[in-house]
C-alpha cells in the first residue's frame, strides 16, 4: 500500500488521459455520495428496530375494563397474580396523570380522565427471563374476566421485522453501491487500457513487467477513485447533516441521519472506495494485458 | 544466445515459416534478407518471444521460449534490444526520456553522463529534449538504435532500420551498427537493401541469411 502512494516512475510512463480520469473520479463520488445515505438509512433502521425489539422484550399492560364496583377487586386480583407470575420483575397501575399524558395527543391536555369510563392500565415491567404470555391470558380469563393482556407483541413485531429489514436493505444497497463502482471502475481501467494499447507495447518491448504496467495504471485509478469518494462522502455528510433532525419532528423519516460516532463512520467508504478501485483495476489491468499480448 | 531447432510458425492462413533450424552466434553479425511478406518480421518476433512458435524449439539465452514466464519474457527483453523500422516512443516523453526507457521499467538508476555520451553517439544530443513526433525519421531510428542499446544488451534486433532512410542516414545507422557488433554484441538485421548489405560486408564480417519458401538459407557470396 506504501508504494501504492509513493510517486513512482511508472506513473510517468502513461501518458495522462482525459474522460478516463474524469469518469472514475465522477463514479467513485457519485457512489460514495449514495452510499453515505444508504449507510444512513441502515443506522436509522437499525436504531429504530433496537428500540422497537427492546421495547418488545421489556413491557407489556394489561387493560382492565369492568363494572366500576368491581374495578378495584379485579385490580387488586390482577396485581396479586402478576406479582407470582414467573418472569415478571414489576406490576404496578398506570397513575391518573400518565394516563391523561398517553391521551394527550388525541385529546388535548384538559382531558376529564377522571369522568370518562377510561380502562385502568397496568404496566409489567419484565425481570428478562421472560414470561409466559399465553399461560397469563389464560389466569386473567380466569381471575379477572375483565382484564386484557397487551403484550404490544401484535403491532410492534412488524415493525420491528420491517425495520430489521429496512437496514438489511440498507446494508445490501451499500454491497450493491460499492459492486456498480467497481464494474464502472473495471470498465474505465478498461478503456484505458486499450487506449493505451501502443504505450503498453513500448513499454513491452523494452521489458517491462505486467506488474510494473498495471501498477502505473493501479495507482492512477485508486487515486482518482479515493478523490473521488472523499468528495462524495463530504457532500453526503452534509446532505445527511442538513436533514430536519429527529428531535424536532420525531418521525422516522426525520430521524435518517448519523449520532454520535455514527457520523465517522462515512468516513470509511473513501477507503474502501479506494479499495474497490485497486481490486477492480489490477484485476482489469493483469487480464487486459493478457489480452493484449 | 538465440537458437532456432526445426521451428515452423503458421498464421490462420497457413505456415509461414517451416523448418527453420540454426544459431545465432556470439558477436555475430547477421543479415536477413527476403521478399517483403517472406517473414523476416516474423522470425524476428520469434527471436525477443513476440511470438512463439508453432512447432519446433527456439532457445533464448538457454531457456526455451515456451517454458518462459511472461515476467521472465520481459527479463529476457532486457538482453535484447529491438529496432523496428515504425519505431514507437511514448509521444508525451522527452527524447532523453524515451531513451532511457529501458533503465526506468528496470529500477536502474540512470547516469545522466552516460545518457549524454549515448545521445552523441547517436548523435541526438541537441535534441534530448526534443518530443518523438518533433523528430525526422533518421532521427526517430537513431533514437530508436539507443534505447535498444542503453542496457547494454547482448543481442540487437534491427527490422529494416533504414526502410524510411535516405542513403546518406542508413550508412550513418549502419555504421552505428558495425560498432556495437565491434564492441561484441551479436547483430541481426532484417533487410531488403542489398546495397547496405554489400556496404557492411565490406567492413565486417556479415553473414546473410535469406528467406525463400518458407525456409532460411545460407544466402551465397555474390552479396
Amino acid at each position: 500500500m506504501k508504494r501504492l502512494f509513493a510517486p513512482t516512475t511508472a506513473d510517468s510512463v502513461v501518458p495522462p488521459s482525459g474522460h478516463t480520469a474524469w469518469l472514475t473520479s465522477f463514479t467513485a463520488g457519485a457512489m460514495t455520495f449514495l452510499a453515505v445515505f444508504a449507510l444512513a438509512l441502515a443506522m436509522a433502521s437499525g436504531r429504530l428496530a433496537e428500540r422497537w425489539a427492546g421495547a418488545l422484550e421489556r413491557t407489556a399492560t394489561v387493560r382492565l375494563s369492568a363494572p366500576p364496583e368491581q374495578i378495584a377487586q379485579q385490580e387488586q386480583a390482577v396485581l396479586d397474580l402478576l406479582a407470582t407470575t414467573p418472569g415478571i420483575a414489576a406490576a404496578r397501575p398506570l397513575t391518573t396523570d400518565e394516563q391523561r399524558r398517553l391521551l394527550e395527543p388525541w385529546f388535548g391536555p384538559d382531558l376529564p380522565v377522571d369522568a370518562l369510563p377510561l380502562p385502568r392500565l397496568i404496566e409489567i415491567t419484565e425481570d428478562g427471563s421472560g414470561y409466559d404470555s399465553e399461560g397469563l391470558r389464560l389466569r386473567l380469563a380466569a381471575e379477572a374476566p375483565g382484564a386484557v393482556l397487551d403484550d404490544h407483541t401484535r403491532w410492534r413485531r412488524p415493525l420491528a421485522v420491517a425495520a430489521d429489514r429496512l437496514r438489511l436493505l440498507g446494508w445490501l444497497s451499500i454491497g450493491l453501491i460499492g459492486l456498480t463502482m467497481a464494474a464502472m471502475i473495471t470498465l474505465a481501467a478498461n478503456a484505458a487500457l486499450a487506449a493505451n494499447a501502443q504505450v503498453i507495447g513500448v513499454l513491452r518491448l523494452v521489458g517491462a513487467r505486467d506488474s510494473y504496467i498495471a501498477r502505473a495504471f493501479v495507482r492512477r485509478f485508486t487515486l482518482r477513485a479515493l478523490a473521488g469518494a472523499g468528495a462524495g462522502a463530504v457532500l453526503g455528510l452534509a446532505g445527511v447533516a442538513v436533514l430536519p433532525s429527529a428531535d424536532q419532528a420525531g418521525g422516522f423519516l426525520t430521524g435518517l441521519g448519523f449520532q454520535g460516532a455514527g457520523w465517522l463512520l462515512p468516513l470509511v467508504l473513501p477507503p474502501v472506495a479506494g479499495l474497490v478501485a485497486f481490486a477492480a483495476t489490477r484485476a482489469a489491468a493483469f487480464r487486459k494485458l493478457k489480452e493484449l499480448n | 544466445m538465440i537458437s532456432f531447432e526445426n521451428v515452423a510458425y503458421s498464421y490462420g492462413g497457413g505456415e509461414l515459416l517451416s523448418d527453420i533450424t540454426l544459431r545465432l552466434a556470439p558477436g555475430s553479425f547477421h543479415f536477413l534478407t527476403g521478399p517483403s511478406g517472406a517473414g523476416k518480421t516474423t522470425f524476428l518476433k520469434l527471436c525477443y518471444a513476440e511470438l512463439l512458435p508453432s512447432s519446433g524449439r527456439v532457445t533464448l539465452f538457454d531457456s526455451e521460449v515456451r517454458s518462459l514466464t511472461r515476467d521472465a519474457v520481459a527479463m529476457t527483453r532486457r538482453r535484447i534490444g529491438v529496432v523496428h523500422q515504425d519505431c514507437q516512443f511514448l509521444d508525451h516523453l522527452t527524447l532523453s526520456a524515451n531513451v532511457s526507457l529501458p533503465l526506468t521499467v528496470a529500477g536502474r538508476p540512470e547516469a545522466p553522463r552516460d545518457l549524454a555520451d549515448l545521445l552523441a553517439w547517436v548523435g541526438l544530443d541537441r535534441l534530448a529534449g526534443s518530443l518523438p513526433p518533433q523528430l525526422s525519421g533518421g532521427e526517430r531510428q537513431r533514437a530508436a538504435l539507443a534505447r535498444a542499446i542503453i542496457m547494454g544488451p547482448d543481442v540487437i534486433l534491427a527490422d529494416e532500420p533504414t526502410g524510411n532512410l535516405d542513403w546518406e542516414m542508413s550508412l550513418r545507422l549502419l555504421t552505428l551498427l558495425v560498432e556495437l557488433n565491434r564492441m561484441g554484441k551479436t547483430v541481426l538485421v532484417a533487410t531488403h537493401d542489398l546495397n547496405l548489405i554489400r556496404q557492411a560486408k565490406s567492413q565486417i564480417a556479415a553473414r546473410v541469411l535469406r528467406i525463400a519458401k518458407r525456409r532460411i538459407q545460407l544466402a551465397g557470396a555474390d552479396l
